[in-house]
């Protein structure tokens, strides 16, 4: 546990609470970020303002946190494109199908106890810790 | 402000997955790795998230309607089926191959990294795919309801 960063992961993790709540209480919208992207992407959807102006937030944070000297560190990803590549479509075509990420289900659905969030959580973590141990204990990636 | 509202939330959003250090798939796969060096940060990260949001969303349930819009858009579907299932399970698998969600990802296009750009596309061609398959399902079995409504 040498990485383990228990203080900024509670902060982090509670202005993701926060906003959350905000958004709720604000607007009426689930901080799901795939349903939010989902909803961008969607050519029929009706209100997509809402979609965009959370984004360029989103998008805008490391931004605004690298001017006042906060800059984040290039993200450090495979390699492989064909991994990323597959990566990058299960994660976009299976938070579509189960309707929620890490955000969605994982926070907003757990806080409100729902039965399918609190399954799907369990399953995503589940699948991918397996994942990892695979990749990274059986074939030595 | 139903503008600003949502720009703010994504920019405190993206504060927490900053400070938290969740938008480097490293400390993702970190506490994945239970058989490693485990790092146990992402818990943290998502006890602290549901001690701000549990209470917070009683506080929403008190209110008629949200400050700036007419109602509450919650998820409809109730019940465990197969498509959550699936979905769910899908979904950790490309979390866990790169240690990449939606949320740290999107948020990361801001550093332009050409992984980053990739994967975002993939996942867009991802939620199109399912899209144009459902849609394809409903067109074929008009009577039937749309299986997938999204939770959040």
């Amino acid at each position: 546990m040498a990485n383990f960063t228990p203080v900024s992961a509670a902060i982090g993790g509670a202005l993701i609470g926060l906003s959350a709540v905000l958004l709720m209480l604000s607007t009426g919208r689930v901080a799901g970020i795939s349903g939010i992207f989902a909803g961008l992407l969607n050519w029929r959807g009706e209100d997509k303002r809402w979609c965009i102006a959370f984004l360029g937030g989103l998008i805008l944070a490391p931004i605004l946190a690298g001017l006042i000297g906060y800059g984040m560190a290039q993200p450090r990803l495979s390699s492989n494109w064909a991994v990323i590549v597959v990566a990058g479509l299960l994660v976009g075509f299976g938070t579509r199908l189960g309707g929620g990420c890490t955000s969605g289900h994982g926070i907003c659905g757990i806080a409100r106890l729902s039965p399918r969030s609190v399954t799907a959580t369990i399953v995503f973590m589940a699948t991918a810790i397996i994942t990892v141990a695979v990749t990274h204990h059986m074939l030595g990636g | 402000m139903r503008i600003i509202a949502p720009l703010l939330c994504g920019l405190i959003f993206g504060a927490g997955l900053l400070i938290s250090g969740m938008v480097q798939p490293a400390k993702v796969l970190a506490f994945l790795d239970i058989f490693g060096a485990w790092d146990p940060s992402l818990a943290v990260v998502m006890a602290a998230a549901l001690a701000v949001s549990a209470p917070g969303f009683r506080l929403a349930d008190r209110s008629a309607r949200p400050w700036f819009a007419g109602q509450y858009f919650q998820p409809g579907k109730s019940g465990v089926d197969l498509p959550l299932l699936a979905g769910a399970a899908l979904f950790g698998i490309g979390w866990g191959l790169v240690g990449l969600c939606p949320g740290p990802a999107l948020e990361s296009l801001a550093t332009l990294s050409p992984g980053i750009i990739g994967f975002v596309a993939a996942m867009a061609c991802g939620v199109m795919a399912h899209d144009v398959w459902q849609q394809r399902r409903l067109t074929a079995q008009r009577d039937r309801p749309l299986v997938s409504v999204t939770d959040g």
